[in-house]
Parts: structure tokens; C-alpha cells; sequence
């Protein structure tokens, strides 16, 4: 496939939020404000093109050559835990703002299935090194452009008239169903 | 056999190797924090509240640390916590003085007059958008209960047409006094008896017109005042909470009652 499709693909096609229904958790739980969407955004992003890329190259050459495909799961897992514990301490020491500014976000990346759902998936469909990158990019940032609407939308709750029994979560609900709803404008683009 | 040791071995070492990594990387990348810090966060409440100003618990206690707030930067914790910080960090915590919210505005429905009639959303800072609200007074409290709302410890309702703080459940987050479009709400020492309630900065003549119970600017409490605890700017008088005796003659001089007494309150209640 080539690079472009896949690209596009996955940032509006097969946007892994809106289609795919990976990373639900921090979708409805940080997209009350586009400060913090903003920032969660870019640490996803950078924390998924490097997981892909190290979870691909263990893939290859480990799991692969010794038959263990079946422990892809807990392998992953690991890779994704230790660099996301590694981006943490890295941030820390060298842009203290930024580790400040994502706070407690930084940390929840591990437990965000899309960078699990990203990193099997590449596998799963054959991608080579760059297929993977690109793959990988399109994902984060396809997570991103979800996030940021969906904190758009929720900014504009807090002076909208909500009846009480749909306040909160519930209208987030619908909210998401709606965007997904519209997502699927873009079926058939690649 | 191998079916078990492979797997085993293979995963042991990626593991060590992620493990050795990880704690090289800790070296490497350490950030030295001052072993205050965490004594502190150890006192602090840990309910990360934010009413202190800073992002959680933890920001408070980077903030303790570096000088950029005092002791007795934790509201909720009170004396008792600014008490331990202190001795951590070597200095006298002073008296805490408990402050809870007031709403800075008595104009309700019978007493304030009105510009228009609102029926928009019921949110005060919508109603603010239009015009500054649909009261007479600019400065006054649009009760439409935005305050209310943000209120974690329901110490703050609509009486009669004004935010009315209950005195015993706040506990001073200042949740309110952000939200609050007009800026009305401010705090007050809990011990204190007497308030100016009332935020206008309009020449006497334009307040008189628009509520009856507003701050005219007649300077009366200035000069009655014996402790000298008034100060008077922008047609408004204020009063400096740590010279107050709560001797309760400025609210019994005050011709408008804009300045409010529990004092004088209580005695109504009795008769």
C-alpha cells in the first residue's frame, strides 16, 4: 500500500478513535480543555511512532525468529511501559515545562490501548519499517484531530443549556457517536 | 522443554534488558528535588483541591519550597498543616486566620431595581454578556446561580435573588470567587462580625437610584469608626479586616445597611 494511502487512511477513513473505537479512555477523559488535548495530542503522538518503530524491530527479530508470536501481547506491553516510563524521565530532566504541563497525562499513555492497538496492528498487516512509521504517525495524529474536537465541542457545553439527566459523560456519549457518525462521511476516500 | 525455556528466557532478557535501561536512564537522567519537598507533600492533605492556587498537592509543595508561597499556602489543611510545614521549614507559621467567601452584594429582588427582563440561560455568565446583566446596578449580583454550580461543599445559594455564603460549610476554595462574572464574591476573616457588602464604584446619587441597600459614598463609617479601619476609594468604602473590632458602630451609623452585621443580625432575630 502506499505511503500516502495509508496516511490518509488512518487519519480520517480508518481514524482509530472514530472507527476503530481504540483509545475511548483518554478521548472522553481529556477533551474538556484544547490546552490539554493540545498537549496529551503530542505526547501520544511521539510516544506511539516510537513504540511502533522499537515493538516492530522486536517483532522481526526476536519473536519471529524464535516462533513466540503468541507472546507479542506481553512483549508489547513491556516495550510500551518502559518507554513511556523512559519519555517521563527524559522530559523531566531536560524540558521540565512540558513534563508540567502534561502532568498526569504523561503516565496514562500506557494504559492507552491505542498504542497497543497501533503497535499489533502494524504486525498484523504485513507493514514494512516505513509502512509502520507513517502508520504509526497517521494514528497519533488522527487521535489527535479526534481529541481536539471533541475538546472544541465540550468547551462549548459549559454555556449550553443541557437538559440534567444528559449532563456530563452522557452528552459526551452522544457526542462521540455523532463525530463517529460523521467520520464515516469519509468511507470510501482511499 | 525448550517450548518453556525459550519463551521464558527470551522474555527474562528483554525484561532485564528494558530494567537495566530504565534504571540507567533514572542515573542519568535524575533530577535532584529538594527532600523538603516531599516532607511536605507527606503533611499536605493530598486531596489535590487546587484551592491554594497551584495544580495539586504536589505544585503547592514545589511552591512552599522554592519561596513562592508561604507556609500557610494550604487553605484546607489549616493551622494544624501550616504548623508542620513550618517546622520543616524552619519558620513560624504565624496565626491562620480561617476566611470564607462573601458575597459582596445585598441588592436582592425587593431592594435592587432592574434594567430589563432576563430569560436567558440561567447562568450568570451569559446574562453578563448582555449588557452587564439585567440589574439596575452594574456591579451588582445577577443570582442566576453560576456560583451555586461550581460549589463542592454546598455552603453557597440563591436568597431571594442573591449568592448567600453559609459561613460554616465554606471552606474557602475560591471555586466561586473565579467563576463569578461580576467579581463580587472576596474573602473574608470568618471571625469577622462586619462587611461592606456592597462592590459599586457609581457616585451615591446614581446608587441611590438604582438599590436601596448599596454603598453611597456618605463617609459616615469613615468618621465614626474608632479604630480608623476604614479606608474610602472609587465611591466605596472598605474595611481593613485586621484593625476591626467588630464594635458594630459603623453597620448601626451605615444609612443605606450596606454594610452588613451578624451583630446587628442576630439581635433582629432575638426581638
Amino acid at each position: 500500500m502506499n505511503i500516502f494511502t495509508i496516511l490518509i487512511s488512518t487519519i480520517f477513513v480508518n481514524n482509530y478513535v472514530f472507527a476503530q473505537f481504540l483509545g475511548i479512555c483518554p478521548f472522553l477523559g481529556v477533551s474538556s480543555k484544547t490546552e490539554t488535548a493540545t498537549g496529551m495530542g503530542l505526547a501520544v503522538t511521539f510516544v506511539v511512532t516510537l513504540s511502533s518503530v522499537i515493538t516492530w524491530a522486536i517483532q522481526k527479530a526476536i519473536l519471529d525468529r524464535f516462533g513466540l508470536q503468541y507472546l507479542q501481547t506481553i512483549v508489547f506491553i513491556l516495550v510500551i511501559a518502559s518507554l513511556v516510563q523512559f519519555v517521563e524521565m527524559f522530559l523531566k530532566k531536560s524540558s521540565p515545562n512540558l513534563y508540567k504541563a502534561l502532568g498526569v497525562y504523561l503516565p496514562l499513555i500506557t494504559t492507552n490501548c491505542i498504542v497497543l492497538g497501533v503497535a499489533i496492528l502494524n504486525i498484523e498487516k504485513g507493514y514494512t519499517l516505513i509502512q509502520t512509521i507513517v502508520n504509526a504517525l497517521g494514528a497519533s495524529i488522527g487521535f489527535a484531530i479526534a481529541l481536539l474536537l471533541m475538546a472544541g465541542v465540550r468547551e462549548k457545553f459549559e454555556f449550553s443549556n443541557i437538559p440534567k439527566p444528559l449532563q456530563g459523560f452522557p452528552i459526551g456519549l452522544i457526542t462521540a457517536g455523532l463525530m463517529s457518525i460523521a467520520f464515516l462521511g469519509f468511507t470510501g476516500l482511499v | 522443554m525448550s517450548a518453556i525455556l525459550v519463551p521464558v528466557i527470551v522474555l527474562g532478557v528483554i525484561g532485564l534488558i528494558f530494567g537495566f535501561s530504565l534504571g540507567f536512564a533514572s542515573k542519568a537522567f535524575a533530577v535532584e528535588t529538594d527532600p523538603k519537598v516531599d516532607a511536605i507533600k507527606e503533611v499536605l492533605p493530598g486531596a489535590n483541591c487546587g484551592a491554594c492556587g497551584y495544580p495539586g498537592c504536589d505544585g503547592c509543595a514545589n511552591a512552599i519550597v522554592e519561596g513562592n508561597a508561604p507556609v500557610t499556602a494550604c487553605i484546607v489543611g489549616g493551622s494544624s498543616v501550616a504548623e508542620k510545614i513550618a517546622n520543616i521549614m524552619g519558620a513560624e507559621a504565624g496565626d491562620v486566620v480561617k476566611q470564607v467567601a462573601t458575597v459582596l452584594c445585598q441588592g436582592d429582588c425587593d431592594k435592587a431595581k432592574d434594567k430589563y427582563v432576563y430569560t436567558g440561560l440561567r447562568d450568570c455568565r451569559a446574562q453578563n454578556i448582555l449588557a452587564g446583566g439585567s440589574k439596575a446596578c452594574s456591579y451588582g449580583c445577577l443570582g442566576c446561580g453560576t456560583c451555586v454550580d461550581v460549589c463542592d461543599f454546598d455552603a453557597i445559594h440563591i436568597v431571594n435573588g442573591v449568592a448567600l455564603v453559609d459561613k460554616e460549610k465554606c471552606v474557602a476554595c475560591g471555586a466561586c470567587i473565579k467563576v463569578c462574572p461580576k467579581g463580587i464574591i472576596e474573602l473574608v476573616p470568618y471571625d469577622n462580625q462586619v462587611v461592606v457588602k456592597c462592590k459599586s464604584n457609581d457616585p451615591g446619587k446614581v446608587v441611590r437610584q438604582n438599590c436601596s441597600i448599596g454603598c453611597i459614598g456618605c463617609r459616615i463609617c469613615v468618621k465614626s469608626c474608632p479604630e480608623d479601619a476604614f479606608s474610602f476609594e472609587n465611591n466605596l468604602a472598605r474595611i481593613n479586616y485586621d484593625k476591626c473590632t467588630n464594635c458594630n458602630i459603623c453597620a448601626e451609623k451605615c444609612p443605606t445597611k450596606a454594610i452588613f452585621s451578624s451583630i446587628t443580625k442576630v439581635e433582629e432575630q432575638v426581638q
